[in-house]
């Protein structure tokens, strides 16, 4: 294995280079996938049958709550890839523990949120509306749980091996892909539930 | 057809049995013959577990061939059942799931797999790398599209076939027009295979942008290469909305949603809107990687440039773009107003150009140029005369007012055949005749070669291009049969001879390689056709390493202008080599996902979601194996290569 030491510890090795621009190419390939979602949502957002309508439906506190979760994480997993490259490897380690924290405390607002809607007799089996939201959110989350099992795997090997040429590579992979669930976020915030709330 | 809907084994068709009989005879005997001779530790260090991408590509391509005799015989079949007029071969429901089946297999199992096993030969060896990328996640891609097509195929006798058509249209697909598990089947089993599909695209492009042998500037790859990196693109972003639109559809059939439904605010014209906006790039996945396996040969064998390399790439691209643009021409009738329809025929009207552009590079290749009359050659020269008429016809059907007239009738049916048989399937055969010695060291015979082609091209015609006439008479496509008063019967009877010829035709290929493994010269060279680039620099067979020294490129066809300039294309000493090792995890995890499809198709939730968490599991090993590969010592290649006949 031939390690370049002018660059960072993640991009040092041709497979870690090889890696990075794969993972990459999977996230515009997730894009794709979540651009079909939001597709399919806008298509069918006014389809709700005898349900409940996304006015009816959205309620602003949880989701702001998760904004403010997922936003924040997405943050201190940043400065966890900047400690990383300072080769801190316990200021790291606890940026991404947080990260998790907060991703954890994301989706259990977004389980309460979907306990709510069922309440109000929203399932998945409602309408053409309820489907295609329920979706596109459960897509979204379904992408943050496996994100938290991902991270927690990738923290056991930093904490057992170290800042290698390898971990290093899959904690910076596992930030591009949590900053991009970042993202999708910030869409259906804006496009599903501030728009659905106007 | 009551009896379909509950039954496990589909025990009533006496085909079915019969098929159900030779399948299991046809297993049986091969597990014997495996133990008889031993072979079960050469399969599984040899085969199952290899990560070399010139093994993965030979099953690749292995399947394709079985899926080809598969969806033939379906072919067989629906000639033979409208061959006379009231015939009753096969029963109307028989007839949608073959009609269905024929359809998925000769394009996502047969076409497919074929350009994805000749890709994974071939271009790695183009561009002088060592293997792919991703040489693990090759070997997923391969066995996750492998258990799909099996789940695909056991449909028929477990459960019954898929009957809604290859395009499974919502209402008819939905559960309540499709009671049978066969639409589970589809969408579970396509699902599992597109998965496959969408990491060989990435993988594909990450070997092709980075891993490019020394001074191979992109306009310097060849044109195969270059075709396989747009296809790659377009799998990448086309996969995506297949993965929803399967998604959805399981989910609606199965979870009770409401995206393709009729009432509660659902539209059954969204499926075919998601279906096509893949559907239609797919047709250009199949296509473009043809375009290139011809630029190769055709300018192999007229013993000249590739005319006009760069409007060549310019004219990919732009198919590429216009690809995920003209989704909405396969439903003109659906509907959607003049204005829609006016866009969707001019944009598919524009990939005529670059088509064209295309189609007029090869005719100027050909030009002057010292033409020799190969197997392959024979393939590409056919090739551009009948692909012109399915391009023509297309055009015709691009026109949105006149194609209220052509829609859902036997011209259409004619119109894709004549693009996709002379584009892709003689293109995949000639590629196949073409790289055969590449990868196993000889020639497959010339003569019957020739024979299978000129079979294969002529009942291709006799087949096909009474269709076009019978869709103009107003015969409508996927009818099982018709009364005499039509006057289709002559025709359909004409079609039905050049089924039985092409069929001929396969097996003389098939009979080929049986005669060639046994009786063909070896090769020493290399290099049997005198070509022009890369792969044919090293041994033939390729050894696992592909080259003992990585070589240096300074021009397009680099290694031609090697051979016409007695220039070395490689220098220094051979190095150590360092190879990825090989890993039955693909395997096993693969068989994971089948018997989780398995069960999700019938419902089954506990094992479904236990088989699931399996996945899970073998991505989470794989997250903590700690495996870098290994090395091959220099004194290793050099006996190796010494073997082989020579330093290369």
């Amino acid at each position: 294995m031939k390690i370049d030491e002018s660059l960072p510890l993640e991009y040092s090795t041709e497979e870690n280079r090889l890696k990075i621009l794969g993972f990459w190419i999977f996230l515009g390939a997730e894009i794709a996938l979540f651009s079909t979602l939001f597709a399919v949502y806008f298509t069918l957002h006014n389809g709700h049958g005898n349900g409940p309508s996304a006015e009816e439906l959205f309620k602003i506190t949880p989701v702001m709550i998760e904004t403010v979760l997922l936003l924040t994480s997405s943050f201190t997993i940043g400065l966890g890839i900047h400690a990383m490259r300072l080769g801190l490897k316990k200021a790291m380690m606890t940026f991404f523990v947080i990260t998790l924290v907060l991703g954890l405390g994301f989706l259990g607002t977004e389980i309460y949120e979907f306990v709510e809607y069922i309440h109000e007799g929203a399932t998945i089996q409602t309408s053409a509306f309820t489907s295609s939201l329920m979706t596109l959110l459960g897509t979204h989350g379904a992408h943050v749980t496996f994100g938290l099992f991902w991270g927690t795997a990738i923290l056991i090997q930093v904490a057992k091996r170290g800042l290698t040429p390898e971990t290093a590579n899959k904690s910076f992979i596992f930030s591009l892909y949590w900053h991009f669930l970042d993202v999708v976020w910030i869409f259906i915030f804006s496009f599903v539930y501030l728009k659905g709330m106007m | 057809m009551e009896s379909h809907e509950q039954q496990f084994l589909i025990l009533n068709e006496p085909m079915i049995v019969a098929a159900m009989i030779s399948i299991v005879v046809g297993a049986l005997s091969l597990v014997i013959g495996v133990t008889y001779f031993k072979k079960w530790g050469y399969l599984w260090r040899e085969w199952i577990t290899t990560v070399d991408h010139k093994k993965i590509g030979v099953m690749y391509i292995l399947v394709a061939l079985v899926m080809l005799f598969r969806g033939g015989v379906d072919a067989l079949l629906m000639r033979g059942q409208t061959a006379m007029p009231e015939n009753g071969l096969l029963d109307a429901q028989h007839y949608n799931e073959i009609f269905t089946t024929h359809g998925v297999i000769m394009i996502l199992f047969m076409a497919m797999p074929f350009i994805i096993g000749l890709m994974n030969v071939v271009t790695p060896l183009q561009i002088g790398a060592r293997d792919v990328a991703f040489p693990r996640l090759n070997s997923v891609s391969f066995w996750l599209f492998a258990v799909g097509a099996g789940l695909f195929n056991i449909s028929f006798i477990i459960g019954g076939s898929p009957d809604a058509g290859w395009s499974a249209y919502f209402p008819l697909a939905s559960l309540e027009f499709s009671p049978t598990v066969g639409n589970n089947y589809y969408a579970i089993s396509l699902q599992i295979a597109g998965l496959g599909t969408l990491m060989t695209g990435i993988n594909f492009l990450v070997t092709i942008l980075k891993m490019r042998a020394p001074g191979m500037t992109l306009m310097k790859m060849p044109m195969f290469t270059w075709s396989i990196l747009i296809t790659n693109v377009i799998i990448v972003f086309a996969f995506p909305v297949l993965t929803v639109a399967l998604a959805l559809m399981t989910m609606d059939r199965q979870f009770g949603t409401k995206f393709f439904a009729m009432q509660d605010g659902g539209m059954d014209m969204l499926w075919a809107n998601l279906f096509w906006v893949w559907g239609h790039p797919e047709v250009y996945i199949v296509i473009l990687p043809a375009f290139g396996i011809y630029s190769e040969i055709i300018s192999t064998f007229a013993r000249k440039n590739l005319y006009g390399y760069k409007s060549m790439v310019v004219s990919m691209v732009a198919i590429s773009l216009l690809s995920f643009v003209v989704w909405a021409h396969h439903f003109y009738t659906m509907g959607h107003g003049v204005m829609v329809n006016s866009v969707f025929s001019i944009t598919t009207m524009l990939i005529a150009v670059p088509t064209g552009v295309k189609i007029f590079n090869w005719l100027l290749t050909l030009h002057k140029g010292k033409i020799s009359f190969t197997t392959p050659m024979l393939y590409s020269l056919a090739f551009i005369p009948i692909f012109t008429i399915g391009g023509v016809t297309g055009v015709m059907l691009a026109m949105a007012s006149a194609d209220y007239q052509y829609h859902n009738t036997m011209f259409l049916v004619a119109h894709f055949h004549y693009v996709l048989i002379p584009g892709t399937v003689f293109a995949v055969i000639a590629g196949f005749h073409f790289w055969f010695p590449k990868v196993f060291g000889f020639r497959l015979n010339e003569k019957l070669g020739k024979l299978a082609f000129w079979f294969i091209t002529i009942s291709f015609n006799v087949a096909f291009f009474p269709l076009f006439i019978l869709g103009l008479n107003g015969m409508t496509r996927r009818m099982y049969t018709y009364s005499e008063s039509t006057g289709y019967g002559p025709l359909n009877m004409l079609s039905f001879v050049g089924a039985v010829g092409l069929g001929i035709g396969f097996i003389i290929l098939v009979y080929n390689l049986y005669w060639s493994i046994r009786y063909s010269p070896r090769d020493e060279t290399g290099d049997p056709w005198d070509a022009r680039s890369l792969e044919w620099a090293t041994h033939g067979p390729v050894p696992f390493y592909n080259f003992a020294r990585i070589p240096q490129v300074n021009e397009l066809d680099a290694f031609w202008h090697a051979k016409k300039h007695n220039k070395q294309l490689w220098s220094g000493p051979i190095e150590k080599i360092h190879m990825p090792s090989n890993s039955g995890m693909p395997f096993l995890m693969s068989g994971a996902f089948f018997a989780a499809g398995f069960c999700l198709v019938f419902s089954w939730w506990i094992p479904t979601i236990i088989f699931t968490i399996l996945i899970f599991v073998f991505m989470a090993l794989r997250s903590f194996e700690q495996d870098h590969g290994y090395y091959v010592s220099v004194e290793e290649v050099e006996r190796i290569e010494r073997e082989l006949g020579g330093d290369k």
